[in-house]
């Protein structure tokens, strides 16, 4: 039995890089065609021409996605949705990171009766349903991009919490840290630049396990009209929008949709690939 | 047993408190109330109006009339759909939006287990491969996107089931529905239960069965599918709340008239009531059902009632 595994590991690990790289690199590209797309594009995103509604996708023009029922040019559109919802997917899960990193930190290091608080409270918010709060959230206040950044932030950081705190358990116990504790360095300033920069690790995977989550509950929200508003937009409103019209004009969803849907998988795969890379353990086969 | 069901019970009480009284808060220290429309109301109208929603009162008088009024069942009014209150809306919903989950669940864990099964037992093959890939594309490709896919092929160009709830009559209405709620699930559920296999086909206890000269489909139902199956079972608590966050798209996207679509719809409506006591009692449901997995879990392995 012995053998088998590690060369069976060897083999899969090298599957896991090419996975690993053939998506970043994927994602990258996306990233590049959202940015340079609406730039090279003659059309805008926002100009409405009803004598240019629901044009099939062709070469001729440009129009190489078509356009909608109000004559949008949805090659623009999807480019500009992509970019917002990676706009988001940044920024949320920076958010979702500082909290994550910070509260889990602060656990980890005080310990006793602190860590023991602070860890149930985050068993009982395990158990709260986030997702009805959020849109509990969208109903009363402002709908704005900065509170979609926050609310899909405060509630994506439990598990970044979780794994940060029992890394920190275990850097507490090396000699630099007591070093830094005997030259009287306050407990913050061990946490923020003794703990965390050797939490870097985990917290790559972790990031990459969570901007999936993150972009997926941004495309529901805007799916529900939830979410980002008009004249913004994002792919979860485009699939919206295509939904609507998809027996008129099925173009208007499937791309939008294969984005979506592209970039979820790319991130998944990513996610779990690095996350076997750093942790064999966490994951049989 | 019956103390750690008792502490379990206990502990939800709080929980479910908490999720009130922040609800509760959100909607009543927003800026402008229910009642500021565009409108202007004579002064008189409209101090009328607050006063029969006991809008003039101070608020913690407010929230312990709340409370009272949810532990007997009441909700308040709906401030969109006048006519009816909020705990009529929800007894009126809720049976379409259980069945709809119930059944997307029970399809997501037979299925899920059997490709689970399958991937574990033929793990690094050609079949594993494949099952894993579609596995996570499964888990990728968000509900409201394969929604409208299968209604565009299997509605709309074959023609073989209805596009819409109401379009339809009997079973055959439920099918997509029930597809696009599952999907995710049955990914998730898969690759869940072909890594637990794995782990217990590789233990040293199946090792000693298969030394005896057992038959692997010997060894798989007699020996590996409980210890198996116990990961799933806290996996259910997460599927449950999935489910019922997928229902409020499926709902909308197929016109079902469950709890999902009054939730939308009086989120866009800034229905506040309605709102606020469809998500008090989708948290109570969530920490109910949790709440029966954990006994469950403590019931069939003694290792959790110790702690």
């Amino acid at each position: 039995m012995s053998e088998v595994p590690s060369l069976l590991q060897t083999r899969q690990s090298i599957r896991g890089n090419r996975l690993v790289v053939s998506c970043v690199s994927l994602l990258l590209a996306l990233a590049v065609l959202s940015l340079v797309g609406p730039l090279v594009s003659s059309y805008s995103v926002d100009t409405i021409a009803f004598d240019q509604s629901f044009i099939a996708p062709t070469l001729e023009d440009g129009r190489l996605f078509g356009t909608d029922d109000l004559g949008r040019d949805l090659f623009v559109r999807t480019l500009k949705g992509t970019q917002i919802t990676f706009l988001v997917a940044i920024v949320a899960t920076l958010v979702s990171l500082v909290i994550g990193v910070l509260y889990g930190a602060t656990a980890g290091y005080l310990g006793g009766k602190i860590d023991a608080v602070m860890m149930r409270a985050v068993d009982a918010l395990y158990a709260m349903p986030f997702v009805f709060f959020v849109i509990l959230l969208m109903v009363v206040f402002e709908r704005s991009l900065f509170l979609i950044f926050v609310a899909i932030g405060a509630i994506n950081w439990l598990d970044t919490a979780r794994i940060v705190r029992g890394q920190t358990m275990s850097i507490k116990q090396r000699s630099f840290v007591d070093a830094a504790r005997l030259t009287g360095v306050s407990s913050a300033g061990i946490i923020w630049r003794h703990i965390a920069p050797n939490l870097l690790g985990v917290v790559i995977v972790y990031i990459t396990l969570t901007i999936p989550q993150v972009v997926l509950f941004e495309s529901f929200l805007s799916f529900l009209g939830l979410g980002v508003q008009e004249p913004q937009t994002s792919l979860g409103a485009l699939v919206s929008e295509g939904v609507s019209r998809m027996e008129r004009a099925p173009w208007m969803l499937l791309f939008p949709a294969s984005f979506l849907a592209l970039l979820l998988l790319c991130l998944n795969f990513l996610g779990d690939g690095l996350r076997d890379m750093f942790d064999p353990k966490s994951h049989t086969g | 047993m019956l103390r750690f069901a008792l502490l379990r019970i206990l502990g939800a009480i709080p929980t479910l408190f908490v999720v009130i009284a922040a609800a509760f808060l959100l909607v009543h220290a927003a800026p402008g109330g229910p009642f500021d429309s565009e409108r202007v109301l004579p002064p008189e109208i409209e101090k009328n109006i607050r006063a029969a929603y006991h809008l003039d009162e101070p608020l913690p008088q407010q929230f312990a009339r709340y409370i009272k009024g949810v532990l007997q069942g009441d909700l308040g009014p709906s401030f969109s759909r006048r006519e009816y209150t909020v705990s009529e809306i929800i007894s009126d919903a809720w049976p379409v939006t259980f069945l709809l989950g119930a059944m997307g669940l029970i399809v997501a864990l037979s299925f899920g287990i059997v490709f689970g099964l399958t991937a574990a037992l033929r793990r690094n093959t050609v079949v594993d491969r494949l099952l894993s890939g579609l596995a996570m594309t499964g888990i990728s490709v968000p509900v409201f996107v394969v929604a409208p896919v299968l209604v565009l092929l299997f509605a709309v160009h074959l023609g073989w089931l209805p596009a819409s709830f109401s379009g339809g009559t009997g079973a055959g209405r439920f099918i997509l529905p029930v597809i696009a709620l599952a999907l995710p699930q049955l990914a998730y559920i898969a690759r869940l239960f072909r890594a637990s296999m794995i782990e217990v086909m590789e233990s040293d206890f199946i090792r000693a069965a298969r030394a005896q000269g057992l038959r692997t489909v010997s060894i798989v139902r007699h020996h590996a599918m409980k210890p198996a199956l116990l990961p799933l079972l806290s996996y259910l608590g997460p599927a449950i709340a999935a489910v019922l966050t997928g229902s409020v798209v499926v709902e909308q996207i197929f016109g079902i008239p469950g709890l999902g679509q009054h939730f939308v719809n009086g989120a866009l409506n800034r229905d506040y009531t309605l709102v606020l006591g469809l998500v008090i009692f989708y948290a109570a449901l969530i920490i109910a059902l949790n709440l029966v997995v954990d006994l469950l879990y403590g019931f069939l392995d003694p290792r959790i009632r110790r702690q």
